[in-house]
């Protein structure tokens, strides 16, 4: 999967002047785990939003595989997957299985088969016994664990997850951690946890809008620790 | 956080009532509850409320979802009878509070006994011919499970803007609550829309 940055960027109108939320950029994505660090409000998000069409560039284009979010979100969407931080979000149906019927409805209509299929994904996943339960019953390791069982269901590509450990205790951060690194498909992954960045296979450092580091994903953690006043 | 209504929970089973065709069960629960909205009466408001307990009797609806489920209706039709008491008398308050229950025991068991993607399949089935005339039957389906999805999730909104204003010692004042309670309810939409485009929900 290829995923390109051409001179993508975005500028705001807000009431006091135009603000840059993320300068021009150019970045080719090839790598299998890519983690992107850096301070809060520095543009982590806006990059890995503009990857599925969240948000769009207002200068400059981003392609995976070819294809623009901007104008074939479809096909991007077909390709990409994308993990939120806060799983209450993107849970939307009343019980597990029902949620990922739901993720289901693009490519399976069969109602019965698709009852089965989102069985089987809660299987491999260790939630099958929570199939009909409420998904306001489980924790919140299992909630995330469910919502990223939802974006695996349709087979994506590419995995993007914009902090998808930040609201989890140790052990559901080791979970889910180990889950996302150990991924056949290429990830990109924004991430506060610089112990999980730092095991990927390249970094890239966002600051003030820009990306000032891109390289080992250990060098990066480094750069960004370094940045940091003491 | 403890989950203060517990709307929507299907409960499996074999009854009667998870057998019945899923369009039966809606219209009917539609067709009941006008009913008991129109008739204007005391002891068939007692009779109703007999009907929607055979009912969820016959869909075996767990005890303690019922107990859970009707706290919190309760406490909504207890104030609604005290303002028809207040109004219109003891008959009319004695007749509201039945009423209500009622409605809300019909509508739990049908959800108890009917899967929410079972409904979206039924009322896409339902208004499909409609897309003639240029409306999307997958997205008004999805829509009305989302709304019935979206009451817990908000109500639990509600209960921790209220903690949050509390811990402030700001109880006292709804303006404490209500700005950010309703912030954060159109920000959890956002976030649930971004979430549900990035899934592809809505794509064809
Ligand atoms: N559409 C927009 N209009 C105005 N400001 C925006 C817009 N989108 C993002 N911003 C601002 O731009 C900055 C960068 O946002 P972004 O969400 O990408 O940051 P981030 O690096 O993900 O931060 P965090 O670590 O807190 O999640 C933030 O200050 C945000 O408020
Ligand atoms: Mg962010």
């Amino acid at each position: 999967m290829s995923i390109v940055f051409e001179g993508a960027g975005l500028t705001v109108d807000t009431p006091d002047g135009s603000r840059v939320v993320l300068a021009p950029t150019t970045l080719e994505l090839a790598e299998h785990r890519i983690a992107v660090v850096g301070a809060n409000g520095s543009g982590k998000s806006t990059l890995a939003r503009m990857i599925n069409g969240l948000v769009a560039p207002s200068a400059g284009r981003v392609l995976v595989d070819g294809f623009d979010p901007a104008r074939d979100g479809r096909e991007v969407r077909r390709r990409v997957g994308f993990c939120f931080t806060d799983p209450a979000a993107q849970l939307v149906m009343p019980t597990c299985a029902e949620d990922i019927e739901l993720s289901l409805r693009r490519t399976v209509k069969d109602a019965h088969l698709r009852r089965q299929r989102a069985l089987q994904v809660l299987e491999r996943h260790g939630l099958v016994d929570h199939a009909d339960a409420s998904v306001h019953t489980l924790s919140g390791g299992q909630k995330q664990l469910l919502a990223l069982a939802g974006v695996l269901a349709v087979e994506p590509s590419v995995v993007i997850a914009d902090e998808p450990t930040t609201l989890l205790d140790l052990a559901n951060t080791r979970r889910i951690g180990d889950l996302l690194l150990g991924l056949e498909q290429q990830l990109v992954l924004v991430t506060h946890d610089l112990d999980l960045a730092a095991r990927c296979d390249r970094g890239i450092v966002v600051a003030d809008a820009r990306v000032v580091y891109d390289g080992p994903a250990a060098a990066a953690v480094d750069h960004y620790v370094a940045s940091v006043p003491a | 956080m403890s989950t203060p209504l517990l709307l929507g929970v299907y409960q499996p089973g074999s009854t009667v009532l998870h057998r019945l065709p899923v369009w039966v069960k809606v219209l009917s629960l539609g067709a009941l509850s006008l009913t008991i909205v129109l008739v204007r009466d005391v002891r068939a408001a007692v009779g109703f409320l007999a009907l929607a307990l055979v009912l969820a009797a016959i869909g075996k609806v767990a005890l303690r979802t019922l107990a859970r489920s009707t706290r919190g209706i309760l406490v909504i039709a207890v104030i609604a009878s005290a303002l028809q008491w207040w109004a219109a008398g003891p008959d009319k308050a004695a007749e509201t509070l039945l009423d209500l229950i009622s409605l809300a025991l019909l509508a739990l068991t049908v959800t108890a006994t009917t899967l929410v993607n079972a409904i979206l399949d039924s009322l896409i089935r339902g208004i499909g011919p409609l897309r003639r005339v240029g409306v999307d039957p997958e997205r008004v389906a999805l829509t009305i499970g989302l709304a019935i999805q979206a009451i817990p999730g908000t109500v639990a909104l509600a209960l921790e803007t209220r903690d949050a204003a509390r811990a402030r010692g700001l109880g006292s004042h709804p303006r404490a609550y209500l700005t950010p309670f309703v912030i954060r309810v159109v920000a959890r939409a956002h976030e649930t829309g971004d979430a549900l485009a990035a899934r592809g929900i809505g794509d064809d």
